[in-house]
């Protein structure tokens, strides 16, 4: 038998280069995991602007990437796109915190509840799968054009995400815990502060991640259907004046924003959840 | 009072079938004293963890007379520590705040007993960790940690080492040993190994299936701390396994031993 530290190195010796060269190797898996989801973008990107450059492409349907650029400086410059998300961003804040607020509040009744299972619950599945676009003309007809019927288009979509999830979480609770809190006498707020919130975090997280998205789709929608601000607004009235290139501008700010606010949720996650151990996906941490 | 602490009288317990009636357990005589560690052994379908629920609060559907220090038990409360098979810990809490659970850590009585506790189960060094990065044996001491922070009257345990290895399990029998000799806390053990029940015990109460009833309680006279490769060990180790040979099952899990 050869002492163990020998035959390691025999091993790895056999199979493997240096330890620097692995270490380096190691770094560079590590960066292309990072940057690995800007790849189809930016190929995508390359071969759009060179099919633009050499005109291949109508502009009218479809400007070249460095045109939608310019425009969106220009519309920055002007601050025409910053007053515009401004008050899209408004509106999405409110209509998200009105709903997912009305959302996550009759998660935790139903979840904790049966009786409020049974009188709320088969209702409101009713209404989940009602579309945007069937109720918004009704809003219109109740409450004008004003924010009003934009808001309650926002806070009905994202209602649903975090009621679902909410009442989910709860009732996912592992009863094993449940016995070992009553056993060490919880009180019926411990068990809620200590057991039944923090157990479904997980779940009430992803509500509001997915009512954060449907916010924005609600946004659009609202904004769309009768506006005079708002990106919503922006995008539909280039189109009516053919303006392709503003109404790339709108789509893009639209994509960026939600993926901003769908990564603060994800940060939020990844600090409150710190004590989860779960399948991170393959090659994870 | 009567020195016992522990006391079951013509305890029954019936679940409700499809197929009618089941009697899991069937005219229980039990007396427990204060400060013994009495060890509860039988083949899976005995009764034994269903008893172990009566005494811990958690089945109160039961006939008969089950009382601790005199009261009878109507439900779960922390003068009544139970351990589970698993270590039942809640995973978005630290060590040092699992064991604390519903007790606030900024209170300075609390933090000096969850500090000594720490000690007690050699967990000094991972109070700051996250049960995911603790090891089985680890986990099952911070669950027992937890529940000797509320001074329990007796502690419960329910097969709480059959998870792990057979060095860990060992270890941990020691851990116990330490802690019940130190807190003097009355100890209520379920088992499904015969090694198990003879070492730790100072009574092993043998219990046997269809219905669930005890078939006999043996005295395990030797000091501690006990050697498991000694004669005398091996002489009531073989007592034991007679009273089960005696019964009608003998389908004891002898592989599960050291």
């Amino acid at each position: 038998m050869f002492p163990a530290s020998t035959r390691n190195k025999t091993l790895q010796g056999g199979l493997h280069s240096s330890p620097q060269i692995r270490k380096a190797r190691q770094r560079s898996v590590r960066l292309t995991n990072r940057w690995i989801g800007l790849l189809l973008p930016l190929t995508l990107l390359v071969v759009w602007q060179a099919a633009g450059s050499a005109e291949l492409l109508n502009p009218i349907l479809l400007p070249a990437p460095f045109d939608i650029w310019e425009e969106f400086r220009a519309m920055l410059l002007s601050g025409e796109l910053l007053s515009n998300l401004g008050i899209s961003t408004w509106r999405v804040l409110f209509g998200f915190l009105m709903g997912g607020g009305l959302g996550l509040a009759a998660g935790l009744w139903v979840g904790f509840s049966h009786k409020a299972e049974r009188l709320l619950n088969p209702s409101l599945q009713m209404l989940r799968t009602l579309p945007h676009l069937a109720i918004a003309p009704l809003f219109i007809l109740w409450f004008g054009f004003g924010e009003e019927s934009k808001l309650l288009l926002i806070a009905k979509g994202s209602f649903f995400p975090l009621y679902i999830n909410t009442f989910l979480g709860i009732r996912s609770v592992d009863n094993k815990l449940f016995d070992v809190a009553r056993v060490l006498e919880f009180s019926r707020m411990q068990m809620i502060m200590k057991l039944i919130l923090p157990a479904s975090l997980p779940n009430i997280l992803l509500g509001t991640r997915l009512s954060l998205g449907v916010a924005w789709i609600g946004l659009v929608v609202a904004e769309m259907m009768g506006s005079t601000s708002g990106i919503g607004f922006m995008i539909n009235d280039a189109r009516s004046m053919s303006l392709t290139t503003v109404m790339f501008v709108g789509i893009v700010v639209f994509a960026i924003v939600g993926k901003l606010s769908d990564s603060l949720v994800l940060l939020v996650e990844r600090r409150l959840l710190r004590w989860r151990d779960s399948f991170q996906g393959e090659g994870g941490q | 009072m009567s020195e016992h602490s522990l006391v079951i009288e013509h305890l029954n317990r019936t679940f409700a079938s499809p197929a009618g009636p089941v009697h899991a357990l069937s005219n229980i005589q039990l007396k427990v004293k204060q400060g013994e560690f009495v060890t509860l052994i039988g083949p899976s379908g005995c009764g034994k963890s269903t008893l172990l629920k009566i005494v811990g609060g958690l089945d109160t559907g039961y006939e008969g007379k089950a009382e601790l220090n005199g009261r009878p038990i109507t439900g779960p409360g922390i003068e009544k520590g139970v351990i589970f098979q698993e270590p039942r810990l809640f995973p978005w809490l630290t060590v040092e705040k699992n064991i604390a659970a519903n007790l606030s850590l900024k209170n300075p009585a609390v933090r000096r007993r969850v500090d000594e506790l720490i000690e007690l189960v050699r967990l000094k060094g991972f109070e700051k960790a996250y049960p995911r990065e603790l090891s089985g044996g680890m986990a099952q001491r911070v669950a027992i940690a937890r529940a000797l922070l509320r001074s329990p009257d007796v502690l419960l345990l329910d097969e709480p080492f059959g998870a792990l290895d057979a060095f860990t399990r060992a270890h941990m029998q020691e851990v116990l040993l330490d802690i019940w000799q130190n807190n003097k806390t009355t100890m209520l053990f379920v088992t499904h190994d015969l090694d198990e029940a003879v070492f730790l015990g100072e009574k092993v109460v043998i219990m046997n299936p269809r219905p669930g009833h005890i078939r006999e309680i043996l005295p395990i006279d030797l000091p501690f701390p006990r050697s498991r490769t000694g004669a005398s060990f091996q002489e009531l180790r073989r007592l034991v396994l007679q009273a089960f040979e005696k019964g009608e099952e003998p389908a004891l899990d002898l592989g599960a031993g050291i």
